[in-house]
């Protein structure tokens, strides 16, 4: 069911009601989307709601527009981007992303601690050899030495985590075909299973990206 | 449909012109003299009017403290960050400046503040608009640089209020270029527009379908632009006279000012000289009597603009990374600004998105066009611009000040607008009713290094224990691109009270001030004018009478005629000079009636001696006085 933006005698756009994302556009909260019919959802909603169709309007029209339109762009971006859509429906579900918290940040920055993140436990070995690879890699460059198997491994490495990180967004598809099945004829704790499950996945998903630009930068330098 | 004509307008750092949409195309609005474009000079004369435009440009030369141009490289900026500007420009601040404070700049004795100084050129434009219409005009859509941020947008805003024009949208220059585009091609597809001004660069890249123009990146350097080129010239002919001629006029002030601009003026000649051939020549005549005369080769130029112009590239490729592209996926590059005639900008162009320009489109007009196009839109839109809507984004990510320094940012560059982002405040301290918030805008992380927007005071926090407040604060960049911040207490339901300090702006109080100021300026500047018309009136009689004097028809006059007009004459040259336009009006009036008698006598004398010169035969009319005479007056019978 869409949210209201119009009256449906007289056509004049109404005041925002706070509503979420998939309700705004009318879609059902699933993972799934059709892009090409938000696209056009979003285009159709814009010429009716942009600020521009109501200059001449009163105060209150174009106040109402003012908001519609920021949130009709604030639910576009949003759910156009499969992460942020995940993300989205996590927080709407009441699950806080540990790495993206708030207070965490807030309490690292603070401290001037670094944020602490979980390793992934399939990565720990990766991780480590390649934590130890990139140390030489930094002491090398400190000498203004030059190791090209030293490189070839890292180059090695940095493959193998960029599949890992394409293979982690295959996985987090998988949970939203389940996510939606669920929402069909699925339980209360399936979803928290799945919920769960897929705020796993975006982790170790941002844990294996920082890694990949962590390596990046050091080859860099 | 709104009852009287929007306009659509382009303030730009060295032109400045007013459109509006004439049937199915937009069309410019020249000035009195004509000319479609209006020079942002604005001027003091010799009797302190403010002089704007064409006419203002001498005032440059001879008296250039009492004059200034390029004013859009100081809109929204504050004095720290225009220390670049202060060397290259000769812009002179107010005395008692200090850090923090809106801008003022002095022309002769008086200062303004940029949006002042904007606003003037914005009143001419206005006065344009309204001639031509015969109509007052009210409203106006005004283009601003795509990459300006906040505080320069407001600025522009100020400026519009202050000229008694309500800001109906601030368009983004590159975008409103695209609608003009768009007007004329009405295609699909993704349009770069490439935008070299006076003084700001912008790239944007949009996708067109459907009259549907959406901006999908934009990216800039807001002081970037011909006038850096102008520049360059400047500083190497002044080194080059300080070599060949052994003076230096950045050591004299006294003369530099008038050298600076001479050499300013043949500097552009040569520069504009040298997009169509292959060398031009620097001859300039320097106060104190010398010469300094140079040749510009074609490749000596090229080389001398390269990192001027290589500049552009940084912000063109980003644009194309945010907005995920490859050159090769832009269909029609538009080239925008008069700086993009230069060849070497055109080569440059091609080189970076692979395809040859377009230029059809004349680059000095095709941002008040577009302007004027939106102006039509808003305004209720017609056939042709029904099916028109843009959707903008803002160039900068806007960010909060938190805890270590750090900017936390809310709302990302290239977000469409309207774009909102909510925070949830609390306080530290118990029975805290005020908190503080600092919003920046920029990419980097670091708050110092960002672009300081305002801090907002949120007052009227219900008295709580530390942490129990829970408020909501709303950012909303409105599709100007201005922010906009509203506060909630949600335990209370209250609206707290935000008081905001714009970092580089006037506050509203502020420009209500100037704009009452321009109104009584206006009327103070009308009676001067009309002062000045009276006197010019005054000046013509008296000459006209100086001759009537030795006409013959004057000793026909009798004694006390001759007497009475005589001391009329007396009496209009001693009120003539003052400042009284009832009093010298009064003058006028009087001595006009009073010399009737003697204009007629010369006018009879006049056409008797016209008529005494053709042959007899060849008039119609009976020689002599007994002649019914076309200004005699009427005998009543």
């Amino acid at each position: 069911m869409r949210a209201v933006h119009f009256c449906n005698s007289c056509g004049k756009v109404q005041p925002p009601i706070p509503v979420d994302y998939f309700t705004f556009f009318g879609f059902p909260r699933k993972l799934n989307l059709d892009t090409a019919e938000l696209e056009k959802e979003f285009y159709a909603l814009s010429r009716r709601l942009h600020p521009d169709v109501f200059a001449q309007a009163n105060t209150e029209e174009r106040t109402w527009s003012l908001e519609q339109s920021s949130m009709l762009n604030d639910a576009y971006r949003t759910l156009k981007d499969p992460i942020k859509r995940t993300q989205y429906l996590l927080r709407l579900e009441g699950i806080e992303l540990e790495e993206q918290s708030k207070q965490a940040t807030e309490k690292a920055r603070a401290t001037g601690e670094l944020k602490k993140q979980v390793v992934p436990p399939d990565l720990l070995e990766e991780v480590f050899e390649l934590n130890l690879h990139l140390e030489e890699l930094r002491a090398q460059k400190k000498l203004g030495e030059d190791d090209p198997a030293l490189l070839e491994e890292i180059g090695k490495a940095k493959l193998s985590l960029e599949e890992k990180y394409d293979a982690l967004f295959n996985e987090l598809k998988t949970e939203w075909n389940n996510w939606d099945k669920s929402m069909e004829n699925g339980t209360e704790a399936d979803r928290r299973n799945i919920l769960d499950r897929m705020l796993d996945v975006l982790n170790r998903r941002n844990y294996v990206r920082n890694l990949v630009r962590d390596v990046n930068e050091a080859l860099e330098d | 449909m709104a009852t009287d004509h929007i306009v659509g307008i382009d303030l730009g750092t060295t032109n400045s012109l007013v459109a509006y949409m004439q049937g199915d195309s937009p069309v410019v609005i020249p000035g009195e003299d004509g000319l479609n474009l209006v020079p942002s000079v604005v001027a003091l004369d010799e009797n302190n009017q403010i002089v704007v435009g064409n006419a203002a440009r001498r005032y440059l030369i001879e008296t250039p403290e009492r004059a200034v141009y390029s004013i859009k490289r100081l809109m929204g900026r504050g004095v720290e960050d225009i220390q670049d500007e202060l060397k290259l420009f000769p812009f002179r601040l107010a005395d008692d400046m200090h850090e923090g404070e809106v801008l003022r700049i002095k022309i002769g004795e008086r200062t303004y503040t940029p949006p002042e100084i904007s606003a003037l050129v914005l009143r001419q434009l206005k006065r344009n608009a309204e001639r031509f219409f015969g109509a007052p005009v009210t409203q106006a859509v005004i283009t601003v640089p795509a990459y300006f941020n906040d505080a320069q947008r407001q600025a522009t805003k100020d400026a519009g209020r202050i000229a008694g024009l309500n800001v109906l949208r601030l368009v983004n220059e590159p975008t409103a270029a695209s609608l003009a585009y768009g007007l004329d091609k009405k295609k699909n597809g993704i349009v770069a527009v490439y935008d070299l001004g006076g003084g700001t660069f912008d790239i944007s890249i949009l996708k067109l379908h459907d009259g549907i123009f959406e901006v999908i990146s934009t990216n800039g350097d807001t002081h970037l632009g011909g006038d850096d080129i102008d520049n360059l010239l400047i500083a190497i002919a002044l080194d080059d006279i300080r070599g060949d001629l052994g003076i230096d006029f950045r050591q004299d002030a006294r003369r530099s000012g008038e050298a600076v601009q001479r050499i300013r003026q043949a500097v552009i000649d040569a520069k504009i000289a040298l997009s169509s051939q292959p060398s031009a020549k620097l001859d300039v005549d320097l106060p104190g009597g010398k010469k300094y005369q140079r040749e510009i080769s074609l490749e000596m130029f090229e080389q001398m603009i390269q990192p001027i112009i290589d500049r552009t590239v940084g912000p063109c490729k980003q644009a194309l990374k945010d907005a995920n592209l490859k050159p090769e996926q832009i269909d029609e590059v538009v080239l925008v600004g008069g700086s993009t005639r230069i060849p070497k900008v055109r080569r440059l162009v091609q080189d970076l998105f692979q395809r040859v320009p377009h230029t059809d489109l004349n680059p000095d007009e095709v941002v008040a066009l577009g302007a004027a196009v939106q102006a039509n839109i808003l305004g209720g839109g017609s056939d042709i611009t029904k099916e028109m809507l843009l959707l903008d984004v803002t160039p900068l990510s806007l960010g909060i000040e938190v805890a270590g320094g750090v900017t936390d940012k809310i709302i990302l560059r290239n977000s469409t607008i309207p774009a909102s982002a909510t925070q949830y405040y609390t306080t530290q301290v118990d029975g805290q009713t005020n908190v503080a918030i600092h919003v920046l805008q920029g990419e980097r992380e670091l708050a110092r290094d960002c672009r300081s927007l305002a801090r907002f005071d949120l007052k009227g926090v219900p008295p709580m224990p530390a942490g129990m407040p829970r408020i909501e604060v709303k950012f909303l960049i409105d599709a100007n691109g201005i922010l906009r911040v509203s506060a909630r207490e949600q335990r209370s339901g209250r609206e707290a009270e935000i008081d905001v300090q714009p970092s580089y702006g006037l506050t509203d109080e502020q420009v209500e001030n100037m704009l009452l100021e321009s109104f009584d300026y206006a009327e103070e500047d009308f009676r001067q004018r009309q002062v000045i018309e009276v006197r010019r009136e005054a000046d013509t009689i008296l000459a006209a009478l100086a001759k009537g004097k030795k006409n013959p028809a004057w000793e026909e006059l009798t004694t006390e005629e001759r007497s009475n007009v005589e001391t009329l004459e007396k009496s209009l040259v001693a009120v003539k000079d003052g400042d009284d336009y009832h009093a010298i009006r009064g003058s006028i009036d009087t001595l006009n009636q009073a010399t009737m008698h003697l204009a007629e006598l010369m006018m009879d004398t006049a056409v008797s001696t016209a008529l005494k010169g053709k042959a007899m035969d060849d008039t119609d009319l009976e020689e002599g006085p007994q002649a019914g005479h076309p200004v005699a007056k009427a005998d009543f019978e």
